[in-house]
């Protein structure tokens, strides 16, 4: 078997809309994959397709070579879940929950010491243990969690947005214990996410996901070297006579280092070759065509520049609508 | 074996919790002692027969903490889909049917519990308790709180959200209390509501307590043991299935 996630036209619709619209993708053993994407871009979804806890309008996958379709069970044995919402039992301890987890994917008995053991290790909850769920902080909660669907040597363990609403600090720590039991337990982890920053650190491949539809995959690098230069934004003094910015927009397409242009109202993005050379050049060209530059930087691109060249908006505009933030604020109370 | 260890943590689980309420088990034997003395206290100049009308309060008290404790243990599926647990149960490789019955019989469980707390205050009232009295009691108090277990996983199975816990409360459990003759004898009260109650699963349970503790009831054991028994059998097959068609 060659690839353990490998789908073929997956799609799923609820009512007329298409949230996941012929998916092909094809996972190699071992890698963290992302699913990167604004709230609503369907990679919740797809995660579910492939828990079996939502059955595909067409097409289908396979997990660990098992059909999503014909043997649920078998794919439930073969994967862990963390679920974008908390879905502990908080009135019981963590190895409580743990013990139950093990007993319901039916861990062999004389295993299941030592592999919650093992776990609690990973996660870093060994003094912590023996205390109610409700005592733990956000990120412990979490982790606890992440822990919980390693426990049955899942082949495949999917996170679906495992740092939402938690604090910076907690969520590079999450980040840790992500990368550290990849090496230990050598599983495949997919793991959906809104976060740019997430996806650049933790992911080999990441697949830029809207409106169901795949619109970009591959190394967080290569997909930054897609757009082949630099970004220099320049911003300008426009006057109620005239806007400068759009003039000069105008005339530095004609540059030929200049591969694109991005007019945001008074600032413009330009993608470059080779951005540090390119600065002084469109600064002296600015100044013989009588155009005052307020401001000028150059960066490399982020995966936010990848993400809007393939969709054409920011990630971010959307990542915080109503329900998002209520789900947040939910969490952070818990 | 994956099959029985899924009844047997989905059961223990429920113990678990019920365990380290301490305060949920103190309220839920409170209330049906309040009735027990205020109302049993209230109504000591009425005797029935043979018996003072304490005693004869007793077993239907018992049997409506079976029947409190089980349907809310029931429906209390609800706040497992509410804060996100049910969907670790039921992603788990362990069929639907499994986890309903461990549901239902943790729900179970912990009704017998409590209903064996109350019996064992019998003393107070000299009330002796047999060793025939006690089993037939604990086989009422099993068919019975199976059967209004389901009956709450059947209610949460289709409830959106625990707001409409009370007009459950209200307008199901409390009926099923009053129309069971748990707090007056049915044979003496009118016979539109001696109607009604006749078709009350409680009624039988009751009478059927009432046989075993205090030697008095109005339909025969067996009458009543086959009424509940179909009840419960009735209920379990309705709720395996509601259980099993939820998302």
């Amino acid at each position: 078997m060659e690839f353990v996630i490998e789908t073929k036209n997956l799609t799923r619709k609820f009512g007329d809309l298409v949230a996941v619209d012929n998916l092909n993708i094809q996972v190699k053993e071992g890698e963290i994959f992302g699913f990167l994407g604004p709230n609503g871009a369907g990679k919740t979804t797809t995660i579910s397709m492939f828990c079996t806890i939502l059955k595909p309008t067409s097409g289908t996958a396979t997990i660990n070579g098992f059909d999503i379709i014909k043997n649920r069970g078998q794919v439930r044995k073969s994967i862990g879940i963390v679920f974008q919402d908390p879905s502990l039992d908080d009135r019981l301890t963590g190895e409580e929950n743990l013990k139950m987890h093990a007993g319901l994917y039916g861990v062999p008995k004389t295993e299941r010491k030592k592999r919650i053991e093992e776990v609690l290790e990973i996660v870093e909850l060994k003094d912590r243990a023996k205390s109610i769920v409700r005592t733990y902080s956000g990120g412990m909660k979490r982790r606890l969690e992440i822990g919980r669907g390693l426990i049955h040597y899942p082949k495949i363990l999917f996170l679906d947005e495992p740092t939402l609403g938690l604090d910076p600090q907690t969520r590079t720590h999450i980040w840790d214990y992500i990368r550290k039991l990849a090496k230990k337990e050598k599983i495949t982890i997919m793991l959906t996410t809104h976060y740019m920053e997430e996806a650049d650190e933790l992911c080999d491949r990441i697949a830029i996901i809207d409106h169901g539809k795949i619109v970009a995959l591959d190394t967080s690098i290569n997909l930054k070297n897609s757009l082949e230069g630099d970004l220099i934004t320049i911003e300008c003094k426009n006057t109620p006579e005239c806007n400068v910015t759009n003039v000069l927009a105008e005339k530095v397409k004609t540059l030929d280092f200049v591969l694109n242009v991005k007019n945001m109202d008074d600032k413009l993005n330009l993608f470059v070759k080779n951005g540090e050379t390119a600065v002084p050049k469109i600064l002296d060209f600015a100044r013989e065509n009588n155009i005052q530059v307020y401001s000028t930087s150059v960066r490399k691109p982020t995966l936010n520049d990848v993400f809007i060249k393939y969709t054409g908006r920011e990630i971010r505009e959307e990542g915080a609508d109503s329900k998002e933030g209520m789900r947040e604020r939910a969490r952070m109370r818990r | 074996m994956s099959e029985i260890d899924g009844v047997y943590w989905v059961w223990l689980r429920e113990l678990i919790r019920f365990w380290r309420f301490k305060s949920r088990i103190l309220t839920s034997i409170i209330q049906p002692l309040l009735f027990l003395i205020v109302l049993g206290g209230g109504f000591s100049f009425v005797s029935l027969g043979s018996v003072n009308y304490q005693s004869f309060l007793f077993p239907g008290i018992i049997a409506m903490s079976l029947l409190f404790s089980s349907i809310s243990s029931g429906i209390s599926v609800i706040w497992d889909r509410e804060f996100g647990f049910l969907k670790e149960i039921l992603v788990a490789p362990v069929s639907r049917l499994s986890i309903f019955f461990g549901k239902a019989l943790g729900g179970a469980s912990t009704a017998i519990i409590q209903g064996l707390i109350i019996l064992a205050l019998s003393f107070i009232l000299s009330i002796v308790i047999t060793p025939s009295s006690f089993l037939i009691s604990l086989a009422v108090m099993l068919i019975f709180s199976l059967g209004m277990v389901s009956v709450g996983l059947i209610i949460a199975s289709f409830l959106e959200s625990f707001e409409s816990f009370g007009v459950i409360m209200n307008l199901l459990i409390f009926p099923i209390f009053l129309l069971s003759g748990a707090l007056f004898p049915l044979n003496e009260a009118p016979e539109w509501l001696k109607a009604i109650s006749m078709f009350n699963p409680m009624t039988y349970a009751t009478d059927a307590l009432r046989g075993a503790i205090i030697g008095t009831s109005t339909l025969p054991l067996m009458y009543d043991f086959i009424v509940i028994s179909v009840f419960s059998v009735v209920m379990i097959i309705i709720g395996g299935i509601s259980f099993n068609r939820q998302k």
